[in-house]
């Protein structure tokens, strides 16, 4: 049970061991997508970790009144609306990010990351640790998003946050479309090689 | 003098018919259609002065849905027999739209007013081309990616699933561009497409989910854990959204839908034939898996970009 783990076991795992991006390879569409640059990423991984975090507790709140053979399309909806309101929110606020996002605002309603942690978590665990397991999910692609964003920036337009830092001609092709798969591709060998390493590294001991 | 007389009659009566095709035959020009990607081509029944024919004052081109925007003509090419005309523009030409020239004499008033459209089944074409390669949605925008690479390790798997992808993703379009059409936008509830729409697709999921478990449940097994996640898929909202966003009449949308769901099953096949042989090749151990089919997914995309610029019609 989510009895004996704390809050911050509860944020760790999300962002470490079953980190959605890396780990769970889930939601990986934005992850290509719209990874191009550091701020993209965090818009969109605000824009998610407000609607995990939102639908998490409200699932959680009321878990008891809900049928079992009408959950999934009860979370659908709940998912529904609170994307309709970060939806709304961007696009009065943040117009500019918002056009930079386009549809992958709207599409956030479909992120499997999202309804998995609904279905395995919060329609078992109390509000509390809901939250904060929503919490750690949602900075977990909110990490994920960025590290990928900040490798594209670095590498296609030589640049971390609009500042220039390179200095040369940077690799247009990280820009490119194609490339998000790349990046992804090959930053999954690496958390594999790192584990594979560590996992060596121990059995000698 | 019966039959005389009866000729006349009918002489009349001929000329009456014709004469909307011979008032027309005696208009200036023939012919016309787009040409490059800024040009608009005129053919004159018979050659032109070319000195009055060159002057760009002349000729007065819109967009027929808004007449107050008028496009500048840049530069006026005649050819050398002095019948066809090309008029250049600045900016490039929004070809799905029609565009309405109109010939000018010096004292402003109008000789001739034309419209130019690309056929509308060629319109229609395109987008079906458009949805299946240029913008195909798995390579070129990112859609879908967990059904993707979740059920492309078979064909047999990924030829079902880009099948019923298809049929879900034509069936909830449809409905979705009715519910859009006929209550949101009268009204006045966009703010509520997504939720219309996500409720509208997990509808028709349901349904081919519960018809797929009595038709074929060999198939229906092999889904295994992604069926649940194909109720929220990226590939089958985005359809209804970019109708939404579009403004689509039905047969746009249905030809989205098509292309879209046929561009998926391609997607899927392609990447599964690869996949079949890449368990038999010998992978480095940290890439195998998902690693190497991101790669290999990097590869198509790459190969897809090859179809950017693709205009058929």
């Amino acid at each position: 049970m989510a009895n004996d783990k704390s809050s911050m076991q509860l944020i760790a795992r999300g962002i470490l061991s079953e980190n959605p991006i890396f780990k769970l390879a889930l939601s990986m569409c934005p992850a290509v997508g719209i990874s191009t640059t550091v701020i993209n990423g965090v818009m969109l991984g605000i824009a998610v970790l407000f609607v995990q975090v939102f639908s998490s507790v409200t699932i959680s709140l009321f878990k008891n009144k809900i049928h079992p053979r009408i959950r999934i399309p009860t979370y659908t909806l709940t998912i529904a609306t609170w994307v309709t309101v970060i939806d709304l929110a961007l696009a009065a606020y943040l117009p500019e990010a918002y056009a930079k996002m386009g549809i992958f605002v709207k599409l956030i309603v479909a992120f499997a990351i999202i309804t998995m942690r609904l279905e395995m978590f919060a329609c078992k665990e109390s509000a509390q640790d809901s939250f904060w397991d929503g919490l750690g999910m949602g900075l977990g692609f909110l990490v994920g998003m960025v590290v990928i964003g900040l490798v594209r920036e670095l590498l296609g337009s030589g640049a971390i946050l609009g500042y220039d830092v390179l200095g040369f001609k940077p690799l247009l092709f990280f820009i490119l479309p194609s490339a998000g798969f790349f990046v992804v591709g090959l930053m999954m060998a690496f958390f594999n090689w790192i584990e594979l390493a560590y996992k060596q590294a121990k059995g000698k001991k | 003098m019966m039959i005389r007389r009866h000729f006349t009659y009918w002489t009349a009566v001929l000329l009456f018919i014709l004469a909307p095709v011979l008032l027309q035959a005696a208009e200036l020009a023939s012919g016309q259609k787009f040409g490059a990607e800024n040009e608009i081509i005129l053919t004159y029944h018979a050659p032109v002065d070319k000195t009055t024919m060159q002057d760009g004052g002349m000729y007065t081109v819109f967009e027929e849905s808004d007449p107050d925007i008028r496009l500048e003509v840049q530069k006026v090419g005649i050819s050398g027999d002095g019948r066809s005309v090309s008029l250049l523009f600045a900016e490039p030409l929004n070809t799905a739209k029609t565009h309405v020239v109109s010939i000018r004499d010096a004292g402003g008033a109008e000789i001739e007013s034309l419209k130019v459209a690309k056929s509308y089944i060629g319109y229609l074409l395109s987008i079906l081309i458009s949805a299946l390669l240029v913008n195909n949605f798995v390579f070129t925008k990112y859609l879908g990616l967990c059904v993707f690479f979740g059920t492309s390790k078979r064909k047999t798997t990924a030829k079902g699933m880009g099948v019923v992808f298809t049929i879900v993703m034509v069936a909830s379009a449809l409905m979705s561009w009715f519910f859009y059409q006929f209550i949101l936008i009268p009204y006045g509830l966009n703010f509520l497409q997504i939720v219309v729409f996500i409720g509208l697709v997990s509808l028709t999921v349901q349904a081919v989910d519960t018809i797929l478990r009595k038709v074929n449940p060999i198939l229906f097994n092999s889904f295994g854990v992604y069926l649940v996640l194909v109720i929220a898929n990226c590939v089958i909202i985005a359809v209804p959204l970019i109708m939404a966003n579009n403004n689509y009449s039905v047969f746009e949308t249905f030809m989205l839908a098509f292309g879209a769901g046929g561009g998926f099953l391609l997607a899927l096949y392609l990447m599964s034939s690869v996949r079949e042989r890449l368990e038999l090749a010998n992978i480095p151990t940290t890439f195998k898996g998902l690693p190497i089919a991101f790669i290999v997914a990097g590869q198509f995309a790459m190969a897809f970009l090859g179809f950017s610029g693709l205009q058929l019609f």
